[in-house]
This record gives C-alpha cells, structure tokens and sequence, in this order.
C-alpha cells in the first residue's frame, strides 16, 4: 500500500547547510582497530564529479548483526561505539569517504547467506528520489558468488559495479578526498575503492527494495 | 506459526516495508535540468527487503540539543521576516506513529537566501539565520520547530525560474527502507503550477501532500502563525510468514 506516503524531493544544491555531521564518516571512532576506509568519487553522465552530493552507508556488524529491534536474531549490543550508520558529503573533486568495520555476512530469511555488504543511499541535487546501491568487497569471491542480490544481476560488467576494489594503503583517499582517511589514525587496515556512476557507461546498479 | 517456531525453524521472520510505488518523482525529469547528467538510466534492479533493508540508524535525542528545534535564537539577535511554528505527526502509511526519530531541516532565509557559499542569489543574508535546525519526534510521533517562513528564490533552471517557498526536511524512521528526504512547502502558493521540482511528482494527490496547512490551533496570538504538516512513510506490515516450500 503506497497511500498517503509523502514524496521524496531533492536535497537540492545546500543540503551543506543541514545534513553534513563533524563525525558522519565515521561509522567507528577514529583510530579503531581494524577500521578500514571505503572511499570513491560520485560521477555524473559524462564522467563529472558530482560536488554537491551525500552518501550515506547502513551496515550490519562484524558479527553480521545489526544493534535494531527488528533484528529477529535478537538486537545487537553496540561494541566499541560502532554506528552502523556513515554520513559523507561530497568534497568539491566528488570524493566521499567512511571509516567503518567490515561488516559479517548475513543469513537469509529464505535460507542462503548474504555476502558482507553495506546499503548506500545517494543523495544530491538532480536527484529527485535517493538512490539505493550496495558494497560488496574484492576480497570476498567466494561469498560474493554466493550472494543472492549480485546473482540477481546477469551481466558481469554491471555486477562489478557494486564490488569496492581493495584500494593501495597510501594511495586515493589522499589525492585530495576528505579528511576522514587523514584522521582514521593507526587502526586503519585497508582501504577499499567504490565510485558511483550516476549515469552512463559503466552506470552503478541502484536497486529499488 | 509464531516467531518463534519460525526461528525453531531455521527461518527468520523480518516486517516489510509497503511499496512507495507511483508516489515518488521518477528520476527521469526532463523539466528539472540537473536530473539529466544525473538520473540513472537503467531501469531500478527489485531487491527484495532482508536484514540490512529492515533495518537502519535509529537516531534520537543523542543527536539533538534543546534549542536546536528554534531556528530564531541562538545567533546573537533576532532574524527578520515572518516568525511561523511549523509542526505535525511522523507516521507510517498504516497510521501507526514513528516517535523518537530524528528529523533534520534546512531552509532559505525570508529574503530567500540560503547560508550557504554557493548561493549568489543578490538577496540580504541575515546574519541571525542560518536556516538549520534538528528535533526528535515524540512518543506519538509528534515535531515542531519555531522558524522564519523562508522566501521564494530564482534558479537558473530555465528563463525566470522561480523556487515556491520551501523547508526541506530529512527523516530516517526505523528501517533503511523509510529514509526520506523532501520539502514542505506553503499552502496557496502561487508558483506552484510553474515549478518543475514540485510537479515531478505524478500524482496530484501525493503533490499536495507536501503542502502544510494554515492551522490557528497552532498559532500562537501576537507572537507567531502555525503551520501543520504530517508526513507518512512507508508501512511497516505485520512480520510476514514464508511457508513452506515457497
Ligand atoms: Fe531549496
């Protein structure tokens, strides 16, 4: 039943002004062991990056559980001060960044296991709705091959566009992305690569759930 | 079955989320010219709602300060324009109450001039208005914030493009599924049949439900109008059963 849902509208050009947190990219506290950094730029249809844009991330621990009453498993006890939620804004080269914990895997409801993702809404101007994708990680093959949503997407090419790359330890987040990487400290362990491609060629998978 | 015979089962029962099919804009707007480079072109690929989709952040008074919810105090004097409480309901679409969620708005000063770098619209600033503000819905779901009616704003959509006057709100709910970000805007105006952004929505029904309402309830004499408005998300429907063999 869709009736009496109020519309989406666009965050328009100064969502600045009210949605970006001094902690948002940070699903753990800076400096938390075995943290990693997924980073990447948000791009339009012709390869521009998108300045004025907010990503969003939604996770489960990595345990595979999520600290939320509706968890039928039973509702997590937050450990460490781990959110589950990141907010980034978009830099003015389109970069966006989150510190987190990669996330466990996830049973199921109709028996099979979800590969370890995170949800990801994106926010910007031009966007009349959010728009919904996942991040699935390089390093997890076996999982990912088993994963019923990447299974729901025929093409290879268009699959690959939800997998973050493990990114070199030194290299992107630095080449003028936001400050988050900087500040993660020493507990860092990786950094992965995910860039969202609003439209095009190589266009991201968005769902509608 | 109940729960938990489901889970003896091996099964996890989770709530669903109603379809929002037909009420949001589509993407796809040719009237609104930023949405050409950046609406997908691929049709949305249907994902089923699991454990990472019935879930989400569930935000509250730990992000919220008591004067946030006040827009017109805080920043030394007293903005200028029309002081308006702006105040309703966060529901689902069965009815039922979203209380203790965080609700985060932004909005343009009275002369229709954003805080914001980015904004040359030769309008004043009001270095008394910042345009943001936060509260939390109560245990019925209730907001309200005091603010200053913010005025209509040029963009350069096409030729002599005009904004209706607006308050954007941003809202998580309970689950992934019910994140929602749009804009309030103010009843009677006069831009409306000219603004792309607010017809992008299909159904003029669904339009008009993001036009708030006079209410003198909510007004408070000599000092402010009030303006209702609820928003409904989408439905959290009783936990469904798969059965067996499905
Ligand atoms: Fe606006």
């Amino acid at each position: 039943m869709s009736e009496g849902i109020t519309p989406s509208q666009t965050v328009g050009p100064f969502l600045a002004i009210g949605l970006p947190w001094a902690d948002g990219p940070f699903v753990v506290p800076p400096g938390t062991p075995d943290s990693i950094v997924i980073e990447g730029r948000v791009l339009d249809g012709d390869g521009q990056p998108v300045p004025d844009a907010l990503v969003e991330t939604w996770q489960a621990d990595p345990d595979g559980r999520f600290d939320h009453p509706d968890d039928p498993r039973g509702r997590a006890v937050a450990q460490g001060g781990f959110r589950g939620f990141g907010r980034s804004a978009t830099n003015p080269s389109g970069n966006y960044q989150i510190v987190t914990l990669r996330p466990g895997p996830l049973p199921c409801p109709d028996g099979g296991t979800e590969a370890p993702h995170l949800d990801v809404s994106v926010f910007a101007r031009g966007l009349l709705d959010r728009v919904v994708t996942r991040i699935y990680f390089a390093d997890e093959a076996q999982a990912n091959a088993a994963d019923p949503v990447l299974a729901s997407i025929t093409d290879p090419a268009r699959r690959a566009t939800l997998i973050a790359a493990e990114a070199g330890d030194a290299a992107a987040g630095d080449a003028g992305a936001g400050d988050a990487g900087r500040t993660a400290g020493d507990g860092t362990c990786g950094r992965f690569r995910f860039d969202i491609r609003l439209q095009g060629e190589l266009e991201t998978v968005f769902f509608d759930a | 079955m109940t729960a938990s015979d489901q889970r003896a089962a091996g099964r996890l029962a989770l709530p669903r989320y109603s379809s929002a099919a037909g009420v949001h804009p589509p993407l796809d707007c040719p009237g609104y010219k930023s949405s050409r480079l950046r609406a997908p072109s691929q049709p949305l690929v249907p994902m089923p709602q699991r454990l990472t989709e019935i879930t989400g952040p569930l935000f509250g008074a730990e992000r919220v300060t008591a004067g946030d919810a006040d827009l017109t105090t805080g920043r030394g004097g007293e903005p200028l324009g029309e002081r308006i409480i702006v105040s309703g309901r966060v529901l689902d679409s069965d009815g039922r109450p979203v209380p203790d969620t965080l609700i985060e708005i932004w909005q343009a000063n009275a002369s229709g001039r954003y805080a914001h770098k980015v904004d040359d619209h030769p309008a004043p600033l009001d270095p008394n208005f910042t345009g943001a503000g936060r509260c939390v819905t109560d245990s019925l779901g209730r907001y309200r914030f005091l603010t200053i009616k913010p005025g209509a704003y040029p963009w350069r959509n096409h030729f002599n493009a005009w904004r209706p006057a607006h308050i954007h709100f941003s809202l998580f709910g309970r689950a992934f599924t019910q994140r929602l970000v749009t804009q309030m805007y103010f009843p009677a105006d006069p831009l409306f049949p000219l603004d792309p952004i607010f017809n992008s929505i299909p159904d003029p029904a669904a339009r008009a439900r993001l036009i708030s309402a006079l209410d003198m309830e909510l007004t408070q004499p000599d000092w402010a109008l009030g303006y209702r408005w609820d928003i409904v998300l989408r439905g959290r429907t009783a936990t469904v059963f798969e059965t067996e063999g499905k």
